[in-house]
């Protein structure tokens, strides 16, 4: 919906214009004004230009709708505080008319978020580190021998000589191992420098690696090119490792100048590019995804999941924000994985992301078990994501990123109420 | 077998437990508190061969730990209420992990009484008395 006339009537509001003062100055009828602020009517050209001067602002201010990703942000961020009433309505006026404060406020929720996640990842740390439970499981069994030993050797039965020496000598022993806990529970405890329990997961820190170029891995492209230092983690220096040695071999089976030609010419449509170059599906995906900026195709983004739902690779793109606490069991990527090998195509609607239009391709691989034909086969899923520049049509698959941020109450999969009843 | 001093006549007559346990101060102190309080104590640290014990001694009850080497508690448990020979024996579980999960595991595995560590030696005696008697 076109809303230049929303942000006529804001921006007159603001100057403390009447509408028929304004009217008057750009020779028009106060009706037709009304009209045109209530979007009843189309404003463009010369009239836009002339109120724009006579509110003494830039055309563009009334011209250009707010960058929808920034919208989408906004709204997430008061979706995510619903007990705090937000002028949803306004949201675009406030994002073209404070940049700064619009900034700040999408920076903290991100902020907000992601120390939400770093919560979680603390907290089920200490639920389930098995360091700490051997730690605690220590100090526990240490203060029960030496309560119950108290307990007897200052209680009123008797107690002989022998057994009191024993009894002794279990206490100083327990208070011994008590302390030793204590004190490798304490640097446990006191180590904030420890990047290992509080940085990203090892699969987050790859994929922030390889957002940085895009997926792309120009050393495996050209051998002419500077092999980049390997992450010091291990763990993350690992899932690299492994992302580099399918991009190698998707690379030799589609070396780049003759994969750029080709999907050119087939305007990046995976299935076609998969029958004329006679490589499985998946493969062509990940090319796809992982061609640079300068080739000059479009950008795609890519997620590989697990069988049980899990994220294995997730490559964000133009109007395709899916994160890794995303739960929508409607994208292909999911539904892909009832029927492996086949690829399910589809235009998916994002209800609540400005109406985003994506088109989707997703197929399942089964690899087969090490362990036999008898065990299961690993399944991963691999979707491909396009954003489309046609608004979304009535055959758009809806589909949404969590149930909780997700106000469509028509919808077969939801699990769990939307949080917020936002009116938009 | 423990016995802190001999308080009761017929011994013979005493009811005998079986505490499952590995950590030794605490088979100590127990072991002479229920033997104050009358128990015959026997005692097993191993989780693998603790079914072979129990079958071998019949005790009147257990006193079972459920972080145990080789085999959990909660697995000896389990084996003994599936085995008709020991599935009447009444069982106090015995743990660290004092977390309402565990003590659900517990009641559903079928173990009649729940101690958690740390724990005040009166109440063991009193469990242990309500549960078998002096």
């Amino acid at each position: 919906m076109d809303r230049t006339g929303d942000r006529i009537r804001a921006r007159r509001m603001d100057a403390g214009v009447a509408q028929r003062d304004l009217a008057a100055a750009v020779d028009i009828s106060a009706s037709y004004l009304n009209l045109i602020e209530h979007g009843k009517r189309p404003v463009g050209g010369q009239l836009l230009r002339r109120i724009a001067a006579t509110l003494g602002i830039d055309l563009a201010l009334l011209e250009r709708p707010a960058d929808p990703s920034l919208i989408d942000r906004l709204l997430a961020a008061s979706a995510r505080l619903p007990q705090v009433p937000t002028e949803v309505a306004q949201v675009e006026d406030l994002a073209a008319r404070f940049p700064g404060w619009t900034g700040l406020i999408t920076a903290q929720a991100q902020e907000i978020m992601s120390l939400d996640d770093r919560l979680q990842m603390l907290n089920d740390r200490l639920t389930y580190d098995p360091d700490l439970a051997k730690a605690l499981h220590g100090v526990i069994t240490a203060v029960t021998a030496i309560q119950s030993t108290a307990t007897i050797l200052t209680g009123d039965g008797p107690v002989d000589a022998d057994w009191q020496a024993r009894f002794h000598a279990n206490i100083r022993d327990d208070a011994g191992k008590l302390a030793a806990t204590s004190r490798a529970l304490v640097a446990y405890l006191d180590a904030p420098d420890d990047l290992e329990r509080t940085r990203l997961s090892p699969l987050e820190a790859r994929d922030a690696i390889l957002n940085a170029s895009g997926y792309h891995r120009p050393h495996l492209e050209d051998p002419a090119q500077l092999e980049p230092e390997p992450p010091a983690r291990q763990g993350v220096a690992d899932l690299l490792a492994r992302y580099d040695e399918v991009y190698a071999a998707d690379v030799a089976a589609l070396p780049i100048a003759s994969f750029v030609t080709a999907a050119r010419a087939l305007d990046c449509d995976p299935v076609g590019l998969a029958a004329r170059l006679g490589q499985p599906l998946d493969r062509v995906m990940r090319r796809l995804a992982s061609l640079p900026a300068k080739a000059g195709l479009p950008d795609h983004g890519l997620m590989q999941v697990t069988a049980s739902g899990a994220v294995l690779l997730l490559k964000q793109a133009a109007g395709f924000d899916m994160t890794r606490g995303s739960d929508c069991a409607l994208w292909p990527v999911y539904t892909a994985l009832g029927q492996a090998g086949r690829c399910v195509t589809a235009r998916v609607a994002v209800h609540g992301q400005n109406d985003r239009h994506l088109q989707c391709h997703a197929v399942a691989v089964a690899a087969p078990n090490p362990l036999g034909p008898h065990a299961p086969p690993v399944m991963t899923s691999t979707m491909l994501v396009r954003s489309l520049p046609e608004p979304p049509d009535p055959l758009s698959l809806p589909v949404g990123l969590a149930c909780r941020m997700c106000p469509r109450d028509d919808c077969a999969a939801r699990r769990e109420p939307a949080v917020p009843a936002t009116q938009l | 077998m423990y016995m802190a001093s001999d308080h009761r006549g017929d011994r013979a007559l005493a009811k005998r437990v079986l505490l499952i346990e590995d950590e030794p101060n605490i088979i100590e102190a127990l072991s002479f508190i229920l033997s104050r309080a009358g128990y015959t104590v026997h005692t097993h640290e191993d989780g693998t061969t603790a079914m072979d014990k129990i079958r071998n001694q019949r005790p009147d009850m257990i006193l079972l730990d459920v972080m145990l080497p080789g085999r959990s508690g909660f697995d000896i448990l389990r084996d003994l209420r599936a085995d008709p020979s020991t599935s009447d024996l009444p069982v106090m579980m015995l743990t660290a992990r004092g977390q309402a999960k565990d003590r659900a595991l517990a009641e559903a595995l079928g173990a009649d009484q729940f101690m958690t560590k740390p724990f005040a030696n009166d109440e063991v005696c009193a469990q242990v008395r309500a549960m078998i008697g002096a």
